[in-house]
């Protein structure tokens, strides 16, 4: 090879070396500002503690508010997204005629590259008031509205990519049902279904991490209250929410409010570490089923 | 009621429950167009575009969050592209299947599944304080360069993929070298698929307001940047400002705002849609 191809090459190697530097400066950041957070406040309190005052005179650093907040709120999101996702990527795969399928399998992306603040906008100044002409008790800021439409955000990626896995399945096995006289329906929930499933589910699991990474969202539509409780009516407030909060303020380097925002982040990474990890094996080790 | 006709029922039913949950989705969307339009349209007119932020609603515009927003594009894509397609060259073509390889692809795909907040926690203590940028547009682009890296890099690839071997082979025959064959070859023939992947990392980047937050983009900021070592906001967080307040002409603002950054939003990704049909269809191996 020439000398200045290796250059080139070096210089392509750093280029690619770059995510893995993003990676480690990701981890040693949360964890040098982590430590030193837990120099001053105990990890026991961190994790059993049910208030989340830093800010307060009276302080309490118990992560447990922030994170019922967002499990609150990816529940919803799930409880909408997976029905409505999974059944498109089914009546797409199964039931649509072609040409359907691939004029709204992108029309449905759309949905998913509107900017979240946008979506925070239409939650509280759309959603949050028609749900509270059904159920007048509902507060300006709550979980409900904001998980609503977090879970209209993230359909696309429960449909395409469960339809992604559905047309992965061999036709041999749809046809063979069919041949067996099944309907639709049949051979969808015992049939193709169960076949997709791995897929299925790491689509779920990709749409579950993305509602607990969900930021702009909850910061404008759900409130800014950590409470510990899954009352969805409620202002509370979610672990991104609040690293937003203090960011908006001026609080100084160094200071121990600046350090929860990396106590709060690491919480948050660690939660999408796991989901995204095990997804990522699932994909590998369901991949080639029927190869 | 036989079992057939039972079950011919429940398949019929789930068909309509299929396309009532396809067009629920389009209908949310169309609702929330529909409410912004309603809601901001009125509000756009040249003043808005050019005005400076006030505490006024009828005399705030968006002049120094549309500067801010082009900024922090244009210096992200200078920033990401090189770094990105370099990085998908090497996975793609020079790396395959070693063990390097498959830890790069281990970890790029674990940086994508990374909430963008926790990029604006990287930028604020790498780029923000160690390096001593400041809450600068440079921090800023840095910080969303990083958050844009894997959708590039594996657009990069999968457009390099799509390149077929006999290219590669009659280059290598010819007598160039590998470099040679996929600077010449390979990198022309994928450049649509290529530039698909990086207009719509970008208009990602575009709607990105948590990290840019965390890393210290003003809510006010009275001027339009000059460099890139000046202070600044983008349209998002001007959108989340107005949104945060009381009043209603704000409110008002917020919505106009928004029309501005989904028109810019539509046309990035209607451009990459038009890039990647116009590409499909020249390249016919």
């Amino acid at each position: 090879m020439k000398f200045s191809e290796k250059i080139i090459v070096t210089l392509l190697k750093f280029a690619a070396s770059i995510t893995i530097l993003t990676t480690i400066g990701i981890i040693m950041v949360l964890l040098f500002e982590t430590i030193n957070f837990f120099k001053e406040v105990s990890f026991w309190e961190f994790i059993t503690d049910k208030e989340w005052t830093p800010l307060f005179a009276q302080k309490h650093f118990g992560i447990l508010p922030l994170v019922t907040g967002t499990l609150l709120t990816t529940f919803i999101a799930i409880a909408v997204a997976l029905p409505i996702g999974l059944t498109i990527a089914i009546y797409l795969n199964m039931y649509a005629p072609k040409g359907f399928r691939k004029t709204f399998k992108p029309l449905l992306e759309v949905l998913a590259a509107v900017p979240t603040v946008v979506y925070g906008f239409f939650a509280l100044s759309v959603v949050t008031p028609f749900l509270q002409s059904i159920y007048p008790d509902l507060a300006g800021f709550n979980a409900l509205s904001a998980g609503i439409v977090m879970g209209i955000m993230i359909i696309p990626f429960v449909s395409s990519l469960s339809e992604d896995a559905l047309y992965a399945v061999p036709k041999t096995l749809k046809e063979a049902s069919f041949g067996m006289g099944s309907t639709r329906f049949q051979t969808s929930f015992k049939v193709m279904v169960p076949a997709a499933s791995s897929g299925i589910i790491v689509s779920i699991i990709l749409a579950i991490s993305r509602a607990i990474g969900e930021t702009m969202i909850v910061a404008i539509a759900a409130g800014q209250q950590p409470r510990f409780g899954f009352d969805p009516t409620v202002p509370i407030e979610t672990i991104t929410a609040y690293i937003v909060q203090v960011s908006m303020g001026d609080v100084p380097h160094g200071s121990l409010e600046y350090r929860t925002i990396f106590a709060a982040g690491i919480t948050l990474f660690a939660f999408t570490f796991v989901l995204n990890s095990v997804s990522f094996w699932i994909k590998k080790r369901y991949q080639e089923k029927y190869d | 009621m036989t079992n057939a006709q039972k079950n011919r029922i429940i398949d019929k039913s789930f068909q309509v429950f299929g396309i009532v949950c396809t067009f629920f989705g389009l209908a949310i969307l169309a609702i929330l167009i529909y409410n912004i339009v309603i809601e901001g349209a009125a509000r756009i007119d040249w003043d808005f575009m050019k005005n400076l932020p006030s505490r006024r609603p009828q005399k705030a515009g968006i002049f120094t969050a549309v500067m801010g927003t082009i900024w922090v594009l244009v210096l992200t894509t200078l920033i990401s592209f090189p770094i990105a397609v370099g990085a998908g060259i090497y996975l793609e073509e020079y790396a395959k299947k070693t063990k390097l390889a498959s830890l790069l692809e281990i970890n790029i795909a674990n940086l994508a599944g990374v909430p963008s907040i926790i990029y604006g926690l990287l930028g604020l203590e790498i780029f923000v304080r160690i390096f001593g940028l400041g809450g600068s547009v440079l921090a800023g682009s840095l910080t969303l360069s990083l958050l844009i890296l894997p959708i590039i890099i594996v657009a990069t690839r999968e457009a390099l993929k799509a390149v077929p071997s006999s290219i590669k082979d009659a280059s290598m025959a010819m007598g160039a070298s590998k470099w040679q064959t996929i600077w010449n070859q390979t990198l022309p023939a994928s450049i649509g698929g290529v530039l698909t992947g990086v207009i719509l990392a970008i208009s990602r980047a575009i709607g990105e307001t948590a990290p840019l937050i965390v890393v210290g983009a003003l809510a006010y900021v009275p001027f339009a940047p000059s460099s890139p070592m000046d202070e600044f906001t983008v349209m998002p967080i001007q959108i989340f400002n107005w949104v945060s307040r009381p009043q209603h002409g704000f409110s008002v603002n917020a919505a106009a705002a928004i029309i501005v950054l989904l028109l810019i939003t539509f046309i990035m990704n209607g451009i990459a849609v038009y890039f990647r049909n116009k590409w499909q269809k020249k390249i016919k191996w």
